[in-house]
């Protein structure tokens, strides 16, 4: 083997929308080895969810990522009402549901848009992302919010959909749909795509296993996993859907799996607004008094896979401890397997296409010695430091 | 010596091209974001990004070549100049070109390629160096067809090897697009255009989401200005060799003018439609297109030339 070069993608670079570092390690065009680096992300969500009440977590855990921004709250909302075991109203179920199915949608049509843009076919891009303008429109007459919604809280919904309301969805949903369709048969069939994507970062049902990956990931690679089956949530277990999976698991099967879900949400969302529209009294909120101690674990089929929130309560107003496991952790480690072999132009789709959250994946972070690869500091190392430096100003500032 | 001059600085050299294929950038740029749903650039726009590009500082790299990296672009404008030149000469018939000009022309129209990839090298970044590479190896892919569509022609037009004469032929015969040979001539070497111009589906040389702009990756103030008055120039030259090949010339006298633009444009328009209806392809199977499928379409062309449809 020659010498081998180091191809930088990242921390910034035009494939991520998000600062990370990918080092590919190179012999001519050939991906030969492949390190992953994160820590530019880092915010300490978890912490902060600690000190704010449970009401109020709801709108932190929204923002930890901004596309698939419901899902997290739906997680935690799982989580924080299996504690009490509330059950919330069946309305307030079926608007959760949609709230999902919508931002399935939208999430699925931006990756789409993004994979196009890094295989330098614009047009997708663009495409893409003008047909998922009715989503949002959607999103905005719902919620008042084209993103982060603020829907959630504990027992069930805030905002409710009138029959009039749910009456214009439904048209602005036909016109989603045409569109969607259209995109489907455009990206299935053009020959290119297919000899440019078919084959490419396959990743086997024993990979999918091994890694652990979730969602889209694995169901591409014919691994038939989707918590909305496996563990009903929410109004999933009352609507008619089924679960979408691929064999082949190249990138190709990846995004046939996410523009057929798109379908299967459109379903799922119509069946939603049928039953608001004929059921149109209801309570969507369940009277919530307070949090027993305890500990809640709840998970969610976010966009990406399953997303997984564990809340601990001493039955005081906010959770003690708050733990959050974000799909495109198990994912993104899968390309040890995807992209090594291949060339520099199949590493950089194939890490896309499992749709990584870089800032959904950011939980804790050390620093390492980049030479010798000694760990100098850990979080509660950076937070020690922290505290120091803010003694020494302190006794600083009463100097003066 | 003054009328030299004057054809390469002015008319139809640096100015001339520069303007003009400034504005065919434009056009590529409006229909693209039509196609897109976009609102597109003003009609400006080539010039306010040349002339915002020169105000700007120009970093040089700190692992490279200062000397070679700054002058690659002098070249590759020097080099697009003199393309233009030899064959926009010919092309409007202002003058009739001089006896195996054409060979002239293949290798002038090599010279802005070759240049990327010294000054790509010459940045000393690794980004850069897998961009040269590949363009390279698109270099080449797509000379062998393009020399073979030439040979084609040139069989079809009684062994002269003279731009000029070329189109004398096709004004006299029709035009060389309307027979069996020239169809498929023309489509081979629409491709190659579009590789050598770098645009989607062989841009794999600056591919934006893999390399982040490969070759180009270190160019900044003049240099990337320069490099992009370049893409202008060529954006010109290479859609007016094609209509010299195969829409019979341009003519600048009267309402044969727009004639003129309309041939230009219509070749501007399929190489636009064509980056906006495709993915960037591997380097693999670029040259293995070029290799197979553009070389088999190209005997094809010079088998029918030799019969004579």
């Amino acid at each position: 083997m020659g010498k081998k070069t180091i191809i930088p993608i990242g921390p910034y670079h035009p494939l991520l929308e998000e600062p990370e570092f990918f080092k590919l390690y190179c012999d001519g065009e050939t991906v030969v080895d492949m390190v992953w680096e994160t820590g530019y992300n880092h915010r300490g969500i978890e912490k902060i969810c600690e000190s704010k009440t449970f009401e109020q977590v709801f709108y932190v855990v929204e923002r930890i990522c901004g596309i698939c921004s419901t899902s997290h709250p739906f997680a935690y909302a799982n989580a924080v009402e299996s504690i009490p075991g509330i059950e919330i109203p069946l309305r307030a179920k079926y608007i959760r549901t949609l709230i999902g199915e919508l931002e399935r949608i939208h999430s699925h049509l931006l990756w789409v848009g993004l994979a196009g843009h890094f295989l330098g076919y614009n047009t997708v891009f663009m495409w893409a992302w003008k047909y998922r303008e009715p989503v949002l429109d959607m999103f905005e007459m719902i919620t008042g919010n084209r993103n982060s919604y603020a829907m959630f809280t504990i027992g069930g919904v805030r905002r409710d959909i009138d029959s009039e309301r749910a009456g214009k969805l439904f048209k602005v949903l036909d016109e989603a749909e045409k569109k969607i369709n259209l995109l489907i048969g455009a990206v299935m069939d053009d020959p290119v795509i297919h000899a440019r994507l078919k084959g490419v970062g396959t990743l086997t049902a024993k990979d999918i296993h091994d890694f652990g990956a979730v969602g889209p990931t694995a169901r591409a690679s014919g691994v038939d996993i989707d918590v909305r089956r496996d563990d009903p949530y929410a109004a999933y277990d009352l609507v008619n859907w089924k679960v979408i999976t691929a064999q082949a698991g190249d990138v190709f099967a990846k995004a046939e799996v996410r523009l057929l879900e798109m379908l299967e949400s459109i379903k799922i969302i119509r069946q939603c607004l049928d039953f608001l529209q004929k059921n149109p009294e209801g309570e969507i909120k369940a009277k919530v008094r307070e949090i027993p101690a305890g500990i809640g674990i709840g998970h969610a089929e976010a966009p990406r896979g399953e997303v997984f929130h564990f809340v601990k309560s001493d039955g005081g107003n906010s959770p003690i401890r708050h733990k959050i496991r974000a799909p495109s952790y198990t994912c993104i480690p899968t390309f040890r397997r995807s992209c090594i072999g291949g060339t520099i132009s199949d590493a950089a789709i194939a890490t896309a296409a499992v749709d990584p959250c870089y800032c959904c994946t950011e939980r804790m972070s050390q620093a390492y010695d980049f030479r010798t690869g000694k760990k100098l500091y850990n979080a509660a190392d950076l937070i020690r430091l922290s505290q120091q430096k803010t003694e020494e100003i302190k006794k600083q500032l009463h100097k003066r | 010596m003054t009328k030299e001059i004057f054809y390469f600085l002015v008319f139809p050299g640096l100015l001339f091209a520069g303007v003009l294929g400034g504005f065919l950038s434009w056009f590529d740029r409006k229909i693209t974001a039509r196609v897109q749903f976009r609102q597109g650039p003003p009609l400006f726009q080539p010039l306010y990004d040349f002339v915002k590009l020169l105000a700007k500082e120009t970093i040089l790299p700190k692992y490279g070549s200062p000397l070679t990296f700054l002058l690659s672009p002098v070249f590759a404008l020097a080099g697009a100049t003199l393309a233009a030149v030899f064959i926009l000469l010919p092309v409007l018939g202002i003058e009739s070109g001089f006896s195996g000009d054409l060979l002239v022309i293949i290798y002038v129209l090599n010279i802005p390629s070759v240049t990327y990839i010294i000054g790509g090298l010459a940045s000393g970044n690794p980004l850069a160096a897998v961009g040269s590479s590949r363009e390279i190896k698109l270099i080449l892919s797509y000379e062998l067809p393009f020399l073979l569509v030439l040979t084609s022609i040139i069989i079809k037009s009684g062994m002269t090897i003279n731009l000029r004469e070329i189109i004398d032929v096709q004004i006299a015969q029709g035009a060389n697009i309307g027979s069996l040979s020239g169809i498929f001539g023309f489509i081979t070497i629409l491709m190659c255009v579009q590789a050598k111009l770098g645009l989607v589906p062989f841009d794999m040389a600056e591919a934006e989401g893999e390399i982040c702009d490969g070759i180009m990756i270190e160019s900044s103030g003049s240099v990337l200005a320069i490099y992009k008055l370049v893409k202008y120039i060529m954006f010109l030259t290479l859609p007016a060799l094609i209509c010299g090949l195969f829409f019979s010339g341009l003519e600048l006298s009267g309402i044969n003018i727009l004639w003129s633009i309309l041939k230009v444009l219509l070749v501007v328009l399929l190489i636009t439609l064509i980056r906006n209806t495709n993915p960037r392809v591997r380097i693999k199977q670029a040259m293995r297109f070029f290799w197979v499928w553009m070389n088999l379409f190209a005997v094809i062309s010079i088998i029918l030339s030799i019969i004579g449809v």
